[in-house]
């Protein structure tokens, strides 16, 4: 451990804000990195390791400012926040700005995650960094320079730690050029709107007119920032800079690439969890009609064809042996030998304070299973990928979270080096995770490799939703005991699956103020793929918290709103309950058969509390008519995005509630596609208003926080309509609909 | 066999395979990527075009079957560069997330304005049964109101 510590703490000093000039005089401005950080970054690029430059925002001579942002664009609309961040600190006029996405090159990536994890700034490591974590110090030294989108991270590290500081320097440096060009003190200019001025000569100029001369000073490390009160860019919803395109089809998906001799790819997936293709049978394969070739890659077998479609007929077309895999898995022995761990084996605690057991021996403890199910992400956008691998070059084009790792998986798969690789952009078609896995760029590398020609291999949906990375199913055992209205103790154990997420995240931990507490998991590591699911592991503890919370609450005939706040001192999450209860009418009456339900989890440095109310019809059908979101993510960068986030948050979170779960027979995954595993559709949304909570605290994450309070929010709902605890989810097992 | 059709006002002609969905035939062999592949067995609203003026999953709709009709897709409804009454919506209620699933869902909002002008909640929640996973609906649902408004005002 120290010498990660050392090592990568030197790599991170040795980055610098620095300037080069653009062709044609301008300036580009953004971070510089030392050959030795590259030689840490990659082995395989270390001797090739020139002080290159990481342009975070560049000004062209036509008075264009483009802010080359590093993370991908999956809906989150990190790229506009950021260009917030950095436009609001340069001055900008923001209707000079635009955004591109950066290259996937060592130079873009996120410094400040790796900084945050290693030195220990204070930020920790986001969840969807943990599954590209082994801890062997190559590895870590490598994934931590990836260009990774998850854990809410855009915004809250390379936009709070390095946007902001770049826009500071730009503008101090714009200011130095206009002082020199006209020979007046820079203390005595404004810069405003994309330009500089002199208030006593009535000269200005614009950025673009500067740039130039700009470049040829050294940024401030340590720029001045402005004062928050002045800022006219962030804290305003600006509409976000991809959205034109996604209106009219332009926007170009990985789905969406089209090259010159491009074939397309359809691909079989072993049937069985972990089975092998062995042979292949291609005498019912249809010969002409455009159908290429059959490539068994062991993992999966492809057909090429000339239209995507052609190639799916004709793998239907072939007899594939598959061997070997767990053919004996079901959900029933992963769940049985779970419930056995639970009881068996030995604890391994995780929080531990005062005397649990003295404290519910002196009460009436209650205890309570809970269980939620395997989940798919299920991104719109099928897995797809586009390569073409040629001798010592290998272009790819991949909807991918973390590019750069992407980019290194690739070369190392095709014995290339990572320079050799070249990643291109392209939107996401939803990420949630998923886009964080790389088996998808395994299958494409290798079956590119055999084709040597530029190749789209998509997956079915089918194929897509029996292959996922899911949201691990996990079984957790709550007992608690209340007295005069205080929780006095909870015991708490779960199993923990592997899904990747390291113990620094704390999602075990306890919200409240409890004084006896002793939480623990066993281990129990899941037989399916599993990998990182739209806020991780909250999305298992905060039900299981949330849920078991409300009925202690019952127990103790408590408001469950009220009773919340009489655990908690923090002064954030009092507030956020606090005004829950104003806007959402908590303390008015319902009608008979409905109820109201509430949840409050902080997670990636964002509390959201969450009321949802629903109605009970005939059947049994579950209508969800309201859902209200009180979020404290400290400073807001774009209202309008980031309330997007929490809403879209919403209905994600009520769709795995009410219906979902991936189930697995005879070693297969039972559900295919959509019908398998619904969604709520825009009949059943419910109305939803969210609130921010006016906070000068740094920015929390946002992509993900609004999706854990959602089950347990509903659950508590039904508990107040029915009486019926849910203990299981989907909701839809216990012979509810959804209305 | 060649197989004609009216594209976006422009006829063309492809020989292809008659079963191909018509969602291939103008993604792969026409070029307009716009129109979205989600589960191929049209229940999620990606491949949303319009023939002959009806919103229609194409991703199971056999080439065969639109010869001589009249396909609308994504890519026409701006003119000039011009967004149309729904697109301009769609970025005044700032809908899209991740966006692939958005024209699938302006197709289908298109064809409920041309067919219903001023449509009520029940009409939208009926019309528009697209999947959306960033879970946009909210939005669609004010943004095909304001579409309403503007094509009046149009």
């Amino acid at each position: 451990m120290a010498r990660k510590r050392t090592t990568l703490g030197k790599w991170t000093r040795r980055s610098f804000l620095a300037t080069a000039g653009i062709v044609g005089g301008g300036l580009a401005l953004g971070l510089t990195l030392s050959p030795n950080r590259l030689k840490m970054a990659d082995p395989d690029t270390a001797e090739k390791g020139e002080t290159i430059l990481n342009t975070w925002v560049k000004i062209t001579p036509d008075n264009r400012i483009t802010v080359l942002t590093p993370h991908a664009e999956m809906g989150q609309g990190a790229g506009t926040g950021l260009a917030q961040m950095l436009a609001e600190e340069m001055d900008a006029d923001w209707d000079q700005i635009q955004i591109v996405q950066a290259p996937a090159t060592d130079a873009y990536t996120n410094s400040d995650l790796g900084r945050g994890y290693i030195v220990g700034e204070g930020a920790r490591i986001p969840a969807f960094a943990y599954p590209m974590l082994d801890f062997a110090f190559f590895k870590i030294s490598e994934n931590l320079v990836g260009q990774l989108t998850g854990g809410s991270t855009a915004i809250r590290l390379t936009g709070h730690h390095g946007m902001r500081r770049a826009g500071a320097a730009a503008r101090e440096m714009l200011v130095k050029a206009a002082a020199v060009e006209w020979d007046v003190p820079a203390g005595t200019l404004v810069a405003s709107k994309g330009t500089v001025s002199d208030p006593k000569t009535g000269q200005s100029a614009s950025y673009g007119a500067l740039a130039a001369r700009a470049a040829d000073f050294t940024p401030s490390l340590k720029p001045v920032l402005k004062s928050p009160d002045a800022y006219t860019i962030v804290g305003t919803s600006r509409p976000r800079l991809d959205l034109p395109g996604k209106v009219t089809g332009a926007a170009q998906f990985g789905m969406d690439v089209t090259l010159p001799g491009m074939v397309y790819a359809a691909v079989a997936l072993p049937p069985v969890l972990g089975a092998r293709a062995t042979a292949v049978d291609q005498s019912g394969l249809p010969t002409g009609g455009g159908v290429g070739e059959v490539v068994n890659i062991g993992r999966a077998v492809a057909v090429t064809a000339d239209s995507y479609w052609t190639a799916a007929r004709a793998l239907e077309a072939l007899q594939i042996t598959w061997d070997g895999g767990q053919p004996d898995l079901s959900s029933d022995t992963i769940r049985a030998a779970q419930d056995a761990d639970l009881t068996d084996k030995e604890r391994e605690v995780m929080d531990r304070d005062g005397d649990v057991d003295a404290a519910l021996e002196r009460g009436t403890p209650i205890s309570l299973n809970f269980s939620v199910p395997y989940l798919a992400h299920a991104t719109m956008e099928p897995m797809n990928c586009t390569i073409w691998v040629r001798d010592g070059a290998c272009d790819v084009w991949v909807g991918h979270q973390n590019q750069i790792m992407a980019r290194n998986w690739a070369a190392r798969r095709l014995d290339l080096t990572p320079d050799q690789v070249t990643m291109h952009p392209v939107y996401l078609g939803g990420g949630f995770g998923r886009r964080a896995e790389m088996d998808v760029i395994s299958i494409a590398g290798a079956i590119g490799d055999k084709i040597r020609q530029p190749v789209k291999v998509i997956w079915s949906r089918e194929e897509d939703m029996a292959n996922g990375a899911y949201r691990p199913a996990i079984l957790s055992r709550m007992t608690g005991t209340v007295e005069d209205g205080k929780i006095t103790a909870i015991h708490h154990t779960y199993i923990d699956a592997d899904s990747g997420m390291p113990d620094s995240e704390r999602p075990f931990g306890l919200q409240y103020d409890i004084p006896n507490r002793n939480i623990a998991r066993i281990k129990c590591p899941s037989p399916l793929p599993v990998g990182t699911w739209r806020a991780v592991d909250f999305t298992q503890m905060g039900f299981f918290h949330e849920s078991f919370m409300d009925a202690l609450a019952a127990e103790a005939g408590a408001d469950p709103l009220a009773f919340r706040l009489d655990h908690t001192s923090d002064p954030r999450i009092r507030a956020v309950l606090e005004h829950a209860r104003e806007v959402a009418d908590w303390e008015t009456t319902l009608p008979a058969g409905h109820g109201r339900g509430i949840a409050m989890v902080k997670s990636f440095e964002t509390i959201v509390a969450q009321v949802v109310e629903v109605r009970i019809d005939a059947g049994r059908a579950v209508h969800v008519p309201r859902v209200t979101s009180v979020v404290d993510c400290g400073r807001v960068i774009n209202p309008d995005a980031a309330e997007a986030q929490i809403t879209g948050s919403v209905i994600f979170g009520l769709t795995a509630a009410l219906y979902g779960e991936i189930t697995v027979a005879n070693g297969q995954i039972q559900q295919r596609n959509f019908p398998d595993y619904d969604m709520l559709r825009l009949a059943n949304a419910p109305v939803q208003a969210v609130h921010f909570m006016e906070s000068d605290h740094p920015p929390g994450g946002l992509g993900e926080p609004g999706v854990p309070p959602v089950a347990p929010a509903l659950a508590n709902a039904l508990f107040q309509a029915t009486g019926e605890r849910i203990q299981t989810l989907p909701i839809t097992k216990h012979g509810f609909a959804v209305a | 066999m060649a197989i004609n059709f009216l594209l976006n006002e422009q006829p063309v002609s492809v020989d292809v395979d008659p079963a191909m969905p018509l969602l291939w035939v103008v993604r792969e062999k026409l070029g307009l990527t716009g129109t979205k592949f989600g589960c191929g067995i049209a229940a999620c609203g990606a491949c949303t075009m319009h023939v002959d003026g009806t919103a229609t999953r194409t991703c199971m709709l056999p080439v065969s079957s639109v010869a001589g009709a009249q396909i609308r897709t994504i890519e026409a409804l701006a003119t000039d560069g011009a967004l149309n009454a729904v697109q301009q919506a769609w970025l005044e209620h700032q809908v899209p997330q991740c966006g692939y699933c958005q024209s699938g869902m302006i197709m289908a909002a298109e064809a409920l304005l041309n067919e219903t002008p001023d449509p009520t909640d029940a009409d939208i929640d009926a019309a528009i049964t697209n999947i959306c996973r960033c879970g946009i609906y909210d939005r669609v649902r004010a943004a095909v109101h304001r579409a309403a408004q503007l094509r009046k005002e149009g």
